[in-house]
């Protein structure tokens, strides 16, 4: 799997050359998620966010997203690119595109893999409102962990 | 010499990004005690261990020259 295609970036993410990635001949569809920063989360007004990562575990951890998306899926091509920093509200934080010669594919592989981001890939949340600032993960506005600890493991099918 | 490194609210409250022990081979709980003990962590319940970059459980064993990484629930995305 090429190295290029899973990223940890600290500049503003150029959404198309992450789509750029997967463009093939063999494909019918490309589905693109993008993540970006939400200003209210609960009521409560974020001002921006900022994100850290152990950035050569990440994309490490995003390689092996992507092979177990190729795993379960393996007519996709998939590229993730995950900015971190301080980032602004709107700004995007995370943009996966999936190709795949139908569109069901591309779907499905590009909410696994973001999934699979959210439970495996070391990076983390800091958000800054007007009244405080808080790290997020063991918090109930995010994923929780019911054993208190992710599943590492993906299912490979 | 085992390299800990620690990240998000981790390091904030430990006022460290990285520490560098003297220690011999010993488990990712016994590890987990010494962090308790010396550098006023309250619980790692929740945080996982990752040993040269991979996941690790409770009971792996760690050597010399690792670096162990505790990594707070992650909130990537």
């Amino acid at each position: 799997m090429e190295n290029h295609l899973f990223e940890i970036v600290e500049e503003p993410i150029q959404i198309e050359k992450v789509i750029a990635k997967v463009v093939r001949r063999e494909a019918g569809a490309i589905t693109t998620f993008i993540g970006t920063v939400r200003e209210w989360t609960k009521g409560r007004r974020t001002l921006y966010l900022k994100y850290e990562a152990y950035v050569s575990m990440a994309e490490k951890m995003l390689r092996q997203v992507g092979e177990e998306v190729c795993g379960k899926w393996p007519d996709v091509k998939i590229a993730i690119t995950h900015r971190i920093g301080e980032l602004q509200i709107s700004d995007t934080a995370v943009v996966v595109a999936v190709s795949a010669p139908h569109r069901k594919e591309a779907y499905a592989a590009n909410e696994y893999a973001m999934e699979r981001i959210k439970q495996i890939v070391p990076i983390w949340k800091k958000e800054h409102w007007e009244d405080g600032e808080m790290w997020i993960g063991n918090q109930s506005e995010t994923v929780s962990y019911a054993e208190g600890k992710p599943i590492i493991k993906g299912d490979k099918h | 010499m085992i390299q800990v490194l620690l990240f998000a609210e981790l390091q904030e409250k430990t006022g460290k990004a990285k520490i560098k022990l003297k220690a011999g081979h010993m488990t990712v709980t016994e590890l987990k005690d010494v962090l308790i003990d010396k550098y006023g962590i309250k619980q790692l319940d929740k945080v996982m261990v990752a040993i040269n970059e991979d996941y690790a459980e409770d009971e792996d064993r760690i050597q010399p020259g690792d670096t162990v990484a505790f990594l707070p629930p992650v909130s990537g995305g």
